[in-house]
């Protein structure tokens, strides 16, 4: 048998699965921030036509595999299996999304580092031959998750200054066997970090660590340096956890300030669009990566990606009974050049 | 004059709301109940009585003010009925306040819906 785990926490993918293909979708806020020429789909409607907040997420996802699978020329009859999660209890966006596909579907909950979690986890399953082709989806909207998290926005409560912005949006990416970039080179399975952070409205703090974490694992497991890498990405850390981050690598004397960026700060106008903080949820790191940064791999204009999606894995009854917040940063190593 | 002191008054209070929502880890529902408290707390040991005679709706219309209405309605009640005052007088004297809150929000709520701030 092959081995193909390398130190710590890290996996090698040998027969570098592709992706071929991937989409994003967005509702208007995204529509109207800096990358709103990558999505595939923006709505100025926020509902997408749904009676409910929770429907129109779940639309969000199937509009982001119907988007991905077109691309491809693909039929949901082509997919061996779906690995898909979302924000929501009992992750209803994921299954009532997939519920009339007909295709094999594992549900996952990573909060929101779903979309490195289902890369990690298809690229697996294509690797090994468990499946010919995978898809990876996760997506997440303002309104639910305000409802599953904080308030309803009925209740019209206020936003404190860390709080970060829900990004309403989905990510969606094929993987198989292809000569074409980009392709899956390994991933680094991150473990719980928690430094006992307990404020709900400041996840880029909790998160933060386990990023730093996770990243100095990837490099010393595959032994690669940041500079290896043309675009390091964290999912939604946003302004707070980004600098926590640079801060705890300046502290090891390694600089990683000129490739290092957050999904949650790129995907609105911080300064622009009253976002406080920055983009979070799964649907800021999954519609970046299946928007934005794929497309610049598609164009060799990023060779190199390290994609490290973040999860902050508390519950509303674990916050009430004053808990602290469980980070995860899962990292995943996407290549546009040949071996 | 009597609506500029109302102005001050209100504003007063609710920029201590603010300052506790930005600066102190404290939820939203937490400071409501708090106001509330505090209210009763003033409101029996007579110091909101003052306030509401310099600031008037600046001092009734916010939460502390509720609070102020419980104390009061419960002292009333206790010097009509005795001790059994304490368990029925603050809903009675807030039972107006309260049956407002309930009517307005369900025609809010028929009338409007929530939308996504954008």
């Amino acid at each position: 048998m092959k081995n193909l785990h390398r130190g710590r926490q890290s996996v090698l993918f040998d027969d570098r699965p592709a992706i071929l293909a991937h989409s994003a979708v967005g509702g208007k806020r995204e529509g109207a921030g800096p990358l709103r020429r990558y999505f595939d789909y923006t709505s100025d409607d926020t509902k997408f036509g749904q009676p409910s907040w929770e429907k129109a997420e779940s639309f969000l996802q199937e509009l982001a595999l119907e988007k991905a699978r077109h691309k491809a020329g693909l039929q949901n009859s082509d997919f061996d299996v779906l690995f898909a999660g979302d924000l929501l209890n009992q992750c209803i966006s994921s299954s009532f999304a997939v519920r009339g596909t007909r295709i094999p579907f594992l549900g996952l909950y990573g909060a929101c580092s779903t979309m490195a979690e289902s890369l990690t986890l298809a690229a697996s399953a294509v690797n090994a031959g468990y499946a010919r082709r995978a898809v990876a989806l996760t997506s997440s909207h303002f309104a639910s998750a305000e409802r599953q998290y904080r308030y309803p926005l009925g209740y019209g409560g206020q936003r404190t200054p860390t709080a970060q912005w829900t990004v309403t949006g989905a990510g969606c990416c094929i993987l198989g066997h292809s000569d074409a970039a980009p392709w899956i080179e390994c991933a680094t399975i991150g473990k719980i970090v928690d430094l006992g952070i307990k404020d709900a409205n400041n996840m880029g703090a909790a998160m933060a660590p386990a990023a730093y974490d996770t990243l100095r694992t990837h490099f010393d497991d595959l032994s690669v340096a940041p500079g290896d890498y043309d675009l390091i990405v964290t999912g939604d850390l946003g302004e707070l956890g980004k600098e926590i981050v640079l801060d705890l690598f300046r502290r090891d004397g390694v600089s990683i300030g000129g490739v290092y960026n957050d999904c949650g700060t790129m995907i609105f106008d911080l300064q622009k669009q009253d976002v406080h903080a920055g983009g979070s949820g799964c649907g800021c790191g999954a519609s970046v990566l299946c928007g934005y940064l794929l497309s610049q791999m598609k164009m060799e204009k990023i060779k190199s990606l390290l994609f490290c999606a973040t999860g902050a894995l508390m519950s509303p009854v674990s916050t009430w009974q004053g808990e602290s917040i469980p980070a995860i940063c899962h990292a995943v190593s996407i290549q546009a050049r040949g071996r | 004059m009597e609506y500029l002191r109302a102005f001050l008054l209100g504003g007063l209070i609710c920029a201590v709301g603010q300052l506790l929502l930005d600066k102190t880890k404290l939820t939203p529902a937490r400071i409501l109940v708090a106001y509330v408290v505090a209210g009763v707390i003033l409101g029996g040991a007579g110091v909101y009585q003052h306030l509401i005679d310099w600031g008037g709706a600046g001092a009734t219309v916010p939460l502390t003010g509720f609070g102020f209405i419980l104390a009061k309605g419960v002292r009333e009640a206790v010097e009509e009925q005795g001790l059994l005052g304490v368990m029925t007088g603050g809903l009675k004297a807030a039972s107006g306040g309260i049956t407002a809150a309930v009517l307005f929000g369900v025609l809010a709520a028929l009338i409007f819906r929530p939308k996504d701030k954008s």
